[in-house]
């Protein structure tokens, strides 16, 4: 089969299904060469449950030594001048066996990693090249290449992002509203240690995070109104760090940017279907939703392991993995839970980018009392560490 | 000739060519087919592996075994097959069915030897198999005991043969029969007499006649919960028996 997106989700896809299927031919098209992507600052965090899929798949290993656990996370609600910033929720961040609920990972090592590995079970990676067009026939889809080939399969897989081609060329329409913030992303290096605390801030502006990287390093994912972000990440660097540092306090001691920083518009995508005969989205070009809880990433690592198991199931028996009923049990397996996380990330964004006194008064006692009830912490914990139940076996630690 | 398709019963052969054309939709008149069909492949994927010490899990996995299917219908079980590295030859007696089968491996690009003949015309010839399939066939010929005998001693030593079927008991009257065929309308009315069924006794004991050793016998089960088939010990309804040749 063919993939055209050669990210985290493309790749990943394509080496669940080498992995779980000896013998099966899968190709990953992309602009890019992984290679190239090895130096992207951008981090990630990584739930449990993906990173028991990157374990099962024999990636964690290259990856551990640049990964940073997140042992702690804080979560307070407050307005920028606030001297002292309520603790609301605090997480002991451990699901069970101690094991840590999440890792900061440097994407492009990421890609690099689950490249080398996909590479070496026999993936072809074509880049750089691009998909340009495909014709879907009863029994297999004609991929056309931006380098002229022409390749005959009988599933085109589209892993190509938030904006995807490829859903636009299959017809799918989707539903898209934007918030009108920017989610600022930078690399800080910081004076003292951050002991493996992630911090989310809910500012009036929107969610202001820092996440643990290795060494005196954290991740940044500042939320602002589209103009200011705009206006921050292109202007003076005194006044960003300035800024900065109005938003994170002292308690890291000294902070300096590094690499550069970059400004995402922040908005919800979901495509109206997931899949169409021998044509099936994954990842990003399925849903883009807010960032606030962190779970792009993880939602598109779910859609990885459900679709490699229900393709390798079928694959196994001699079946068609382009057949309408094949994808159909993807889509029904990834459409509610999509819907939930969505959902629930748009209604925690409008809920608290708010200065509204009695909106923040009745999120305050909502947070408290989560805070104050352990079955219900545990289960956010467990819905934040993509946990839950019906978990395809890859994200279970199980391979396919 | 006319001798050898004595254990063929033209009624049977009428009834399915008329839906032949119907068999590759899967949502069409054939879907409970294709819904019971993932549960039988997984489970012969699985058996015939062990069997031959090939990888369960491989694409290739039945590359240099010749495979019968006997009643091959459109192609949903020789198909499958083929493309997991078997030579397969299907047969059905209905010339329907087999341009049907012919034809959609063809435009997938699977090569499968499909001939319009019977178990009989094989055996006269003196073809034989590594696996010999009998899936959903014993309860549509005339003498089963006959049919069984000289379709099992196609069976290469070493080899294998499934026969599936579905059993002669209330239960599957009631589900098989009045269930399936009469209130969910899963199959057309009058595809399965109650009196065709047979027992697994009956399909062992003449596979044991003609030497073949009992492996398995597993039974399958709808569950309608999750809207699918899978294996059970229940062999009540629907069922399959494994045996094999001593090498």
């Amino acid at each position: 089969m063919v993939i055209a997106g050669g990210g985290y989700v493309g790749l990943s896809l394509a080496l669940a299904l080498a992995d779980a299927v000896p013998g099966v031919r899968v190709s990953v098209v992309d602009l890019r060469p992984p290679a190239e992507s090895a130096g992207d600052p951008r981090a990630s965090a990584i739930a449990a449950a993906a990173r028991r899929m990157l374990e099962t798949l024999g990636v964690w290993a290259a990856l551990a030594p640049h990964a940073q656990p997140i042992v702690d996370m804080v979560v307070t609600d407050s307005r920028l001048d606030d001297v002292v910033r309520p603790v609301f929720l605090t997480f002991d961040g451990r699901t069970e066996a101690g094991e840590p609920f999440a890792h900061m990972v440097p994407n492009g090592r990421m890609v690099a990693a689950i490249a080398e590995r996909a590479v070496a079970r026999g993936v072809t990676v074509l880049a750089p090249d691009r998909v340009v067009d495909f014709q879907v026939e009863s029994e297999g889809v004609t991929v056309s290449l931006g380098s002229g080939a022409q390749l005959r399969t009988r599933l085109l897989v589209a892993a190509d992002g938030v904006r995807s081609r490829l859903r636009a060329f299959a017809g799918i329409r989707t539903s898209t509203w934007s918030y009108g913030q920017s989610g600022i992303v930078t690399t800080i290096a910081h004076e003292r240690p951050h002991d493996g605390r992630a911090e989310e801030h809910f500012l009036p502006s929107g969610p202001f995070a820092t996440l643990p990287l290795t060494g005196n390093r954290s991740s940044l994912v500042w939320t602002e109104r589209t103009d200011v972000a705009d206006r921050l990440v292109r202007g003076d660097d005194l006044v960003f760090e300035v800024e900065l540092v109005r938003r994170l306090g002292h308690h890291l001691g000294a902070v300096r940017v590094e690499g550069p920083r970059t400004a995402y518009p922040l908005g919800l995508t979901l495509a109206r279907d997931f899949v169409k005969p021998r044509f099936a989205l994954v990842g990003d070009a399925a849903h883009g939703i807010h960032p606030i809880a962190g779970q792009g990433l993880n939602l598109g690592f779910r859609d990885v392991a459900a679709l490699a198991e229900v393709l390798a199931e079928t694959l196994r028996i001699g079946g068609d993995p382009g057949a309408l009923d094949t994808l159909e049990t993807y889509e029904r397996w990834r459409r509610f839970d999509t819907f939930q996380m969505a959902a629930v990330t748009d209604v925690l964004n409008r809920l608290f980018s708010n200065d509204l006194a009695p909106v923040r008064i009745a999120r305050d006692v909502g947070l408290g009392l989560v805070d104050r009830l352990p079955r219900l912490k545990r289960y956010f914990i467990g819905e934040a560490a993509g946990s839950g139940r019906g978990l395809p076996r890859l994200l279970t630690g199980a391979p396919i | 000739m006319q001798d050898a398709r004595t254990t063929v019963d033209p009624a049977e052969v009428e009834r399915f060519s008329r839906m032949a054309a119907e068999w590759w939709d899967p949502k069409g008149k054939f879907k409970p087919l294709h819904k019971f069909n993932p549960v039988r492949l997984g489970y012969l994927k699985r058996e015939v592996s062990a069997h031959f010490g090939r990888d369960a899990r491989a694409l290739d996995a039945f590359a240099g075994l010749r495979i019968l299917d006997i009643g091959c219908g459109g192609g949903l079980v020789s198909e499958p097959l083929a493309r997991l590295g078997a030579t397969v030859v299907g047969v059905d007696p209905s010339a329907t069915n087999v341009e049907v089968a012919r034809l959609h491996a063809d435009r997938a690009g699977v090569a499968v030897d499909y001939r319009a003949a019977t178990a009989e015309d094989l055996a006269a010839a003196g073809e034989t198999f590594d696996v010999v399939l009998a899936l959903e066939v014993v309860e549509h010929v005339a003498d089963v005991e006959a049919f069984l005998g000289l379709t099992a001693r196609m069976v290469r030593p070493g080899g294998l043969m499934v026969v599936a079927t579905i059993n002669r008991t209330m239960k599957a009257l009631g589900l098989a029969i009045i269930g399936a065929e009469y209130v969910l309308r899963w199959l057309p009315r009058g595809t399965h007499a109650y009196e065709k069924l047979v027992r697994p006794e009956e399909i062992e004991g003449p596979l044991q006649a003609e030497g073949l050793t009992l492996l398995d016998r597993a039974g399958v089960v709808y569950d309608p919960l999750r809207d699918l088939w899978k294996e059970s010990r229940d062999t009540d309804v629907n069922y399959m028996v494994l045996a094999a040749r001593p090498a």
